[in-house]
């Protein structure tokens, strides 16, 4: 399935990601990184919710999210 | 310096200063009209054009040498020309230009202030010049013609300097330069090297990593680093010394004065040898770096000193920290406002021999 | 990366692969994003000069990976013209803030434009001057209080905010002049076109191209991030409708919405 890549060390803690999440399965999660910010992540639980639409991406001020997009996925968008 | 053709034309000093730079291989020019500078950017939107340049009337003096900054950055031959108060509103960039080490040429034909003053000539922006006009510790090059064939020259060398040590470099002229007519031979320096700042200049971060010029250091130490290069190449630059003698060896008194106003006082110096008065004449061409050797070995001869100005008393500070410990200068001021004539030096001149 | 998925978002190229200075939220971040990735898709990196701005984004340089020089403040335009004058192959780009074009810089602006110069210019309209701490900008709201008009801006004593886009378009030399938003991914991604326009007709030599962006100053509006969205799309884009107001691309037609 789709899955998003959190670089914890230049995420700010700015939550953007997590109002723009359609799906909302973007959430601050308890760990700073060593700038002191607490970062976002997809918890377990939520993970196969993503559809890789990368809308947390866009709108990330820091390039702090990578996407990535699964094939079965694709192949059904096509 | 190649020969000089033996054909002359008969020009304003401002078309001279025209001619030259485009004989330099200047590629752009920005200015904004402001009397007794007229001449130059109304020559270049032809000229230049038809030269294969860029010819842009700004919208301010601010713009102009803002335009002059990119230009220069990308390591084109490129000026500006303006008068006193338009220079005024050029300091800003000037100073950008010096911190952040980009060429460029600057032209100002001085006329009379404080203020709107008017528009017959002055020696009043010595002082913004040669120091520096604008904020933070930086120099510029001045160089100061007397005449139309010296305005050619110069801004031929104006250019070259500006490259060669990645500084704007000051042409200070005057409204009786600008407008007065003399012979001038159009000579033609060698084509300008298209590798010219090759290394520097910004072009594309093609096959290399991207260049930028800037003045802004706010990381601890990086800003006093900068000053620091500045200041090498500050003393570097002393080294760019251009100067007249006329008639010192003997001279009891020399006489020291700049451009237009030196002419006037050539006159009055050659008047008063046939009197038979021990009087000679001090010009520095440069007067950033201000040729300070030639005048403190003239006071170690013994010679008493004269400035004369067209200016409240400018010039005078640095000949007096020239020849300190061996002699003094008077000081004889030409209100700017007033046109000075020769003869108006005579008794300034007679006074201070006598002043034993 | 698995075997059956694709890297479908990344960094682009051109922007440096560095933390930013920026505030959590801020943005400029968004908006050199958009100008990397049109950088990268148009392949301009090797032929772009930048010319930045005084203010938060004078950084610019240090993560947009191309030739730059820094103006002094408000005179970008101006720069821009003598680097686009004495280089005309190369693609030069200016990328300034409120109070950099609209206030201080305002003439240049008006000029660069006017003169058709082939340049494009990015204006990021968060209504305060960030850099020095939130003070009130040509574009600060009627209401809206800054560290230099605390009770509020009052018409009376302030006067209107300044609508840029729409003034850069009557000016003859702009071949295109268009106001987008990043308060959402819909406009994100409209900004992205807009600002492809604005790039487009500096390539095809049309004229001046433009582009502003409203965006959040989420530290000096005391907002957080999320907030501060919301701010956009409730107090300025009331006030700074978003819009094409120029495109000499398209067929004559009124401000047209940003193509979807």
């Amino acid at each position: 399935m789709s899955r998003i890549v959190v670089l914890e060390d230049r995420c700010k803690g700015c939550l953007l990601c997590v109002a723009a999440c359609p799906a909302g399965i973007i959430r601050q999660s308890g760990r700073f990184n060593q700038n002191g910010y607490k970062v976002v992540e997809v918890p377990d639980e939520d993970k196969d919710k993503c559809t890789g639409c990368a809308s947390c991406a866009i709108t990330c001020p820091d390039v702090a999210i990578r996407v990535y997009r699964s094939k079965k996925k694709e192949a059904a968008d096509d | 310096m190649t020969r000089k053709s033996p054909e002359k034309i008969f020009i304003k000093g401002n078309e001279a200063i025209a001619r030259g730079a485009i004989a330099a291989g200047c590629k752009c020019f920005f200015g904004y009209p402001i009397t007794p500078q007229n001449d130059i950017p109304e020559y270049m939107s032809q000229a230049l054009v038809e030269a294969g340049g860029e010819f842009v009337q700004a919208e301010s003096e601010v713009a102009s040498a803002n335009m002059l900054l990119g230009a220069g950055a990308c390591g084109i031959r490129a000026m500006t020309s303006s008068s006193s108060p338009g220079i005024s509103l050029m300091q800003e960039a000037i100073s950008y230009m010096a911190g952040s080490e980009i060429p460029a040429v600057i032209v100002n034909m001085n006329r009379g202030g404080p203020g709107l003053g008017d528009i017959g000539p002055s020696q009043g922006d010595y002082f913004q010049s040669t120091r520096g006009g604008g904020h933070g510790d930086y120099r510029t090059l001045v160089l100061a013609p007397a005449s139309c064939q010296e305005a050619y020259d110069l801004i031929i060398k104006a250019f070259d300097l500006a490259f060669k040590y990645r500084n704007p470099v000051l042409i200070l002229g005057d409204a009786i330069l600008g407008n007065m007519k003399e012979a001038v031979s159009p000579w033609k320096p060698a084509p300008v090297d298209p590798a010219e700042a090759a290394d520097w200049r910004l072009e594309g971060a093609k096959g290399r990593g991207p260049r930028l010029h800037k003045s802004l250091y706010l990381h601890e130490g990086e800003l006093a680093g900068q000053n620091k290069r500045l200041q090498e190449k500050y003393l570097a630059m002393q080294a760019e010394t251009d100067f007249e003698l006329y008639r010192t060896e003997d001279a009891d008194l020399v006489v020291c004065a700049y451009g237009s106003i030196a002419r006037i006082a050539k006159s009055a110096v050659r008047k008063l040898r046939k009197e038979g008065l021990k009087v000679g004449l001090f010009r520095p061409v440069n007067l950033y770096p201000f040729p300070s050797g030639p005048l403190a070995e003239l006071a170690g001869q013994g010679k008493r000193f004269l400035t004369i100005e067209h200016n409240l008393g400018q010039m005078v500070e640095d000949v007096r920290l020239s020849v300190r410990g061996l002699a003094d200068s008077e000081q004889f001021s030409v209100y700017p406002g007033n046109l000075p004539l020769p003869d108006d030096f005579e008794e300034p001149i007679k006074k201070a021999l006598a002043g034993k | 990366m698995q075997a059956q998925e694709r890297l479908v978002f990344d960094r682009p190229k051109v922007l440096a692969d560095i933390p930013t200075h920026y505030c959590p939220g801020c943005q400029h971040g968004v908006a050199h994003r958009l100008a990397a990735e049109l950088i990268d898709e148009m392949k301009l990196a090797e032929k772009t000069i930048c010319v930045t701005s005084i203010g938060c984004s004078v950084f610019l340089y240090n993560y947009l990976l191309v030739d730059s020089v820094e103006a002094p403040h408000g005179r970008a335009p101006a720069t821009a013209t003598g680097v686009k004058r004495s280089r005309p192959d190369k693609f030069v780009l200016t990328y300034q803030g409120d109070g950099d074009l609209a206030s201080i810089g305002m003439a240049e602006i008006i000029h660069c434009a006017n003169r058709g110069e082939r340049v494009s210019v990015i204006f990021v309209n968060n209504t305060v001057y960030g850099m020095t701490g939130g003070q009130m900008a040509p574009t600060t709201l009627i209401g809206q209080k800054t560290t230099t008009c605390p009770a509020g801006r009052s018409r009376e004593h302030e006067g209107m905010p300044i609508r840029m886009a729409e003034l850069i378009a009557q000016l003859g030399g702009t071949a295109y002049s268009a106001r987008a938003a990043l308060n959402t991914v819909k406009n994100i991604r409209s900004a992205k076109k807009a600002m492809k326009k604005a790039f487009e007709v500096q390539t095809k030599g049309l004229g001046f191209g433009f582009v502003e962006l409203l965006a959040t100053c989420p530290t000096n509006w005391r907002l957080d991030p999320v907030k501060a969205n919301e701010r956009v799309a409730g107090e300025m884009i009331p006030y700074f409708p978003l819009g094409v107001f120029r495109d000499q691309t398209a067929p004559a037609k009124g401000p047209a919405e940003v193509e979807k």
